[in-house]
């Protein structure tokens, strides 16, 4: 079985000089996963990336919460699009 | 090293007030932001000139500095241009430096120094600023078609520091693998980013691949197509021997199992390979031949 890594979000928050609120609403809305142990919040290490770009999207190009959400879903959403187009022209160079 | 207009890059004129570059760097960094434009090295650099423009603009010091240097790079270079054309024989006063590579140009580092940070090749795949967790970096590296077929072991230089990987037998192109705590270094006591590589297969073999099988096309002898026989192919790692029926037509396909490409990371396990074959009529015939393939159509008739 693969174990979890987490971090706490306060040590997250400090780093990133942010109120933990932020991680909340976020995970509120459903964008980033939390876990709550005895009485500590902590991210697991795979949701990090993720949890980065929605901040970077959100403090460097100040786009509202609501704004990263609807980005973010499109963002998965052309990535997968994109493997897709990656298999397709895979298969095309197979009729050339 | 050429000069750059940082005004232009931004759009705004020389004369534009701070909340003006501001704004048009905002509207610059929306559109052109990595993180909105994954994969798009086109974004990527207009994204890290308006940085540099903002970097310079943005900073009233810098902004004069540039002011001022910018006017005698202009000059430098219009003498320059002006020397060429009378072919004269005076020395020139136009500055020539060259700097490593970095995040900023050679011409932000030649008047501010270096800025930016070497990442050996390696381009980031977010935005410049990463607080915690390490930069995620993107490679790709060009395998050709026959070292795909087998699982390699590669050692690659990132960051001054040397990683062994395994690419397992099978990968396609186009395909990507992490290779975990690799990126740049974490921050504040942050994880490290990963190290995403993205696989480019060159096919410049007679076999053409879909997933797990190959094809190929097979010259066949009328003869043989016609009476039936043995024939040895070119299998991907090796030869085939393959008894060919008769009356076999052109355009028949036949599948040799297991003689394809390997599945990935399924050990010992592979696709199959598909010969068609494209039967050759011949050709120069001599009297007699024609003779003798008269005779076969009066029959046929």
């Amino acid at each position: 079985m693969q174990q979890e890594e987490y971090v706490s979000v306060t040590e997250f928050c400090n780093g990133h000089s942010i109120s933990t609120t932020v991680i909340s609403q976020l995970n509120e809305f459903g964008l980033v996963r939390v876990i709550q142990r005895s009485d500590s919040l902590y991210i697991p290490m795979e949701e990090l990336p993720k949890a980065e770009k929605i901040l970077r999207l959100h403090t460097d190009l100040n786009i509202n919460l609501e704004g990263v959400e609807v980005i973010t879903r499109l963002l998965e959403r052309i990535e997968r699009t994109e493997e897709e187009l990656i298999r397709l022209k895979n298969k095309l160079s197979f009729y050339e | 090293m050429e000069y750059i207009d940082y005004y232009k890059v931004l759009g705004v004129p020389r004369n534009a007030t701070e909340k003006e570059i501001k704004k048009a760097y905002r509207k610059l960094a929306r559109k052109y932001h990595p993180d909105v434009n994954p994969n798009d090295a086109a974004a990527e650099k207009k994204f890290k000139e308006a940085n540099e423009a903002n970097e310079v603009l943005g900073d009233p010091e810098k902004r004069k500095k540039y002011d001022q240097y910018g006017k005698d790079w202009m000059h430098a270079e219009e003498f320059e241009k002006a020397k060429a054309q009378q072919r004269g024989s005076r020395a020139s006063s136009g500055q020539r430096q060259d700097f490593g590579g970095g995040d900023f140009s050679d011409f932000f580092e030649s008047m501010f120094g270096g800025g930016g940070f070497s990442q050996g090749g390696f381009s980031s795949r977010g935005g410049q600023q990463v607080r915690y967790r390490g930069q995620d970096l993107n490679a790709e590296l060009r395998l050709n078609l026959h070292d795909a077929y087998k699982t390699q072991k590669q050692t690659l230089t990132v960051n001054g520091k040397n990683i062994r990987i395994t690419i397992p037998a099978g990968i396609e192109n186009g395909q990507t693998i992490k290779i975990t705590g690799h990126g740049g270094p974490g921050r504040n006591g942050g994880p490290k980013g990963d190290l995403y590589l993205t696989f480019i297969i060159d096919n410049n073999t007679p076999f053409k691949r879909d997933g797990n099988h190959l094809y190929k096309n097979v010259d066949l002898d009328l003869y043989t197509a016609i009476l039936g026989g043995e024939i040895t192919v070119d299998t991907f790692d090796g030869k085939a021997k393959l008894k060919v029926k008769p009356e076999t037509q052109s355009g028949t396909t036949v599948k040799l199992k297991g003689k394809g490409f390997p599945i990935y990371k399924k050990e010992g396990q592979f696709g199959d390979l598909f010969i068609t074959y494209n039967v050759k009529t011949p050709t120069g015939l001599s009297d007699q031949e024609k003779e003798l393939f008269k005779k076969l159509a009066s029959l046929k008739n």
